[in-house]
């Protein structure tokens, strides 16, 4: 292990150690704070009976229909802006402010608009996601070298194939960044969605027994999203790194 | 009498004014023959037009006026087949390893898999580049970047060869070395070259001909001939009558020049 991971882990190791101690030695009440191996044992308890499946399934599936849109729809939206200057020019000032929107204030209005359930989530994890992938799409498009697209015509390429094989792999450092965003966004989205106002998923249960004084629950709920996101982070980490390799980086 | 490549008559190139800025007449005009096999430089003060020249040449953007002619066709702002071109900035691909580079242009083209190994087995040795096939261009330096890139236009067997700048970014040894490189595969694919530099050494040691170019809007004041040998290299510069030539050189560019800077001063006011 580098150096570097050495002191990751032991900072870690520390940290949970000391907040077990201090849990344990009933420093920290049970009423704020239950100790880390409480956490995981609630969790597996949890996961065990099968009671969240539903929850588990309902969440990861709003988010992965979540992230799926947002990137590829963002991608589509993103080269039709790079193609389209004068509509770039006009939507511009939209896309600049939009992350100073507080989104989840219109989340009760798209549960008017769509109804309880999973729609509005899925929207409202869509609308947060996508623009930052449009964003990054522009991005990549901006910064490809204009000597690559000379060399693509002084190579007679055809459009289709200049795209494929030289201005998708030159944004691809981009695109990806664009993605792994979209995938972090679509997380906060469902699971901060759900928190406010939803009859099932993570963030619900998480909620619901945050309410209801339930710590084992509650915490053993957020181990298991911060084990999801985690995860799904250090699987896309592990693929960019593969990209990057590729590049001889 | 020689036989003529590309032909330029009358060309001008204008870029159209835009928000703020008035139209720039950046070229000519001009007209120039390549004869085939030569070696050509063009020397010239800074924002004189060789590079809309260079672009014009390679059919990457029309002239305004007049006409371009590569092997007796009109080619007017569509790159012609058989035309390569070498860039000043680094265009090599970096998702590619140095052979996939070279191999580009090839496997577009949709050449056999036998082929394409024989050409770029020829290019990568060419420039020197066998210890690198399966590198990276982040992994390499600027110099040898540059030769990747000479290779893939290399491999496509192009019968006239442009280089806008292509050592530019390169230390003093380095240029040095990719003239002479540059001199051999001028020789051994006996392709007409055309070099756009600053360097008048550079453009002395290499070349047949040198076209000497005003201050925008660039037009040629003069055609330098060198009389060197074909079979030429860096130690040319050691000849008694090279700095001459590059005197020469000097002295018609040296009022443009300051014509040029004069413009740019004028600019920036």
């Amino acid at each position: 292990m580098s150096k570097a991971g050495w002191i990751r882990t032991f900072v870690l190791v520390a940290f949970f150690g000391a907040v077990e101690a201090l849990c344990r030695t009933g420093v920290i009440s049970p009423k704020l704070v239950i100790a880390p191996s409480a956490m995981v044992q609630a969790m597996v308890k949890l996961l065990g009976s099968g009671e969240l499946n539903a929850d588990i399934g309902e969440t990861l599936s709003s988010v992965g229909i979540a992230m799926t849109l947002s990137i590829v729809g963002g991608f589509a939206l993103g080269c039709v802006l790079y193609w389209l200057p004068p509509l770039r020019r006009a939507f511009d000032p939209f896309l600049a402010a939009y992350y100073s929107l507080p989104h989840f204030a219109f989340y009760p209005l798209l549960i008017v608009i769509f109804g309880l359930g999973s729609l509005p989530l899925i929207v409202l994890a869509t609308l947060f996601a996508m623009v930052a992938m449009i964003m990054a799409t522009l991005t990549g498009l901006d910064r490809i070298p204009r000597v690559l697209i000379k060399t693509a015509r002084m190579q007679r390429l055809s459009l289709v194939s200049e795209i494929w094989h030289i201005r998708l792999p030159a944004a691809a450092p981009h695109l990806f960044s664009g993605l792994k965003l979209a995938v972090t966004y679509s997380f906060i989205g469902v699971i901060a969605g759900e928190f406010i106002l939803s009859t099932s998923g993570l963030g619900h249960q998480i909620a619901y027994s945050y309410d209801n004084f339930d710590n084992p629950k509650m915490y053993g709920l957020i181990l298991f999203v911060l084990g999801i996101a985690t995860a799904f982070n250090l699987l896309v980490f592990a693929y960019e790194r593969r990209l990057a390799r590729q590049r001889g980086l | 009498m020689t036989e003529v490549v590309a032909r330029l008559s009358d060309v001008s190139r204008v870029y159209p004014p835009r928000a703020g800025h008035a139209a720039v007449h950046a070229l000519g005009p001009l007209s120039l023959e390549l004869r085939k096999g030569e070696f050509f430089s063009v020397v010239g003060p800074s924002g004189c037009g060789k590079s809309t020249l260079l672009d014009v040449m390679a059919g990457l953007s029309p002239p305004s006026q007049g006409t371009v002619e590569f092997e007796n066709r009109r080619i007017d702002g569509n790159v012609p087949d058989g035309v390569g071109v070498v860039f000043q900035e680094d265009a090599s691909f970096p998702w590619l390893t140095v052979e996939d580079n070279v191999a580009f242009g090839l496997r577009r083209l949709g050449m056999d898999a036998g082929e394409v190994r024989r050409r770029v087995d020829f290019a990568v040795g060419f420039m020197g580049l066998n210890d690198f096939r399966r590198a990276y261009p982040s992994q390499l330096s600027g110099g040898m970047r540059q030769r990747v890139c000479i290779a893939r236009t290399l491999v496509l067997q192009p019968r006239l060869i442009l280089l806008d700048e292509p050592f530019g970014a390169l230390d003093q040894q380095t240029r040095l070395l990719m003239g002479d490189e540059l001199l051999r595969l001028w020789r051994e694919t006996s392709a007409t070259v055309m070099l756009i530099t600053h360097a008048l050494d550079e453009a002395n040691l290499l070349s047949d001909r040198i076209g000497v170019m005003s201050a925008r809007p660039g037009r040629f004041i003069d055609v330098v001939e060198t009389g060197w040998p074909r079979d030429r290299d860096s130690r040319l510069a050691e000849r008694p009558d090279f700095g001459a030539v590059t005197s020469r050189l000097w002295s018609l560019l040296r009022t443009e020049s300051m014509l040029a800077m004069g413009q740019g001063v004028a600019a920036a006011q």
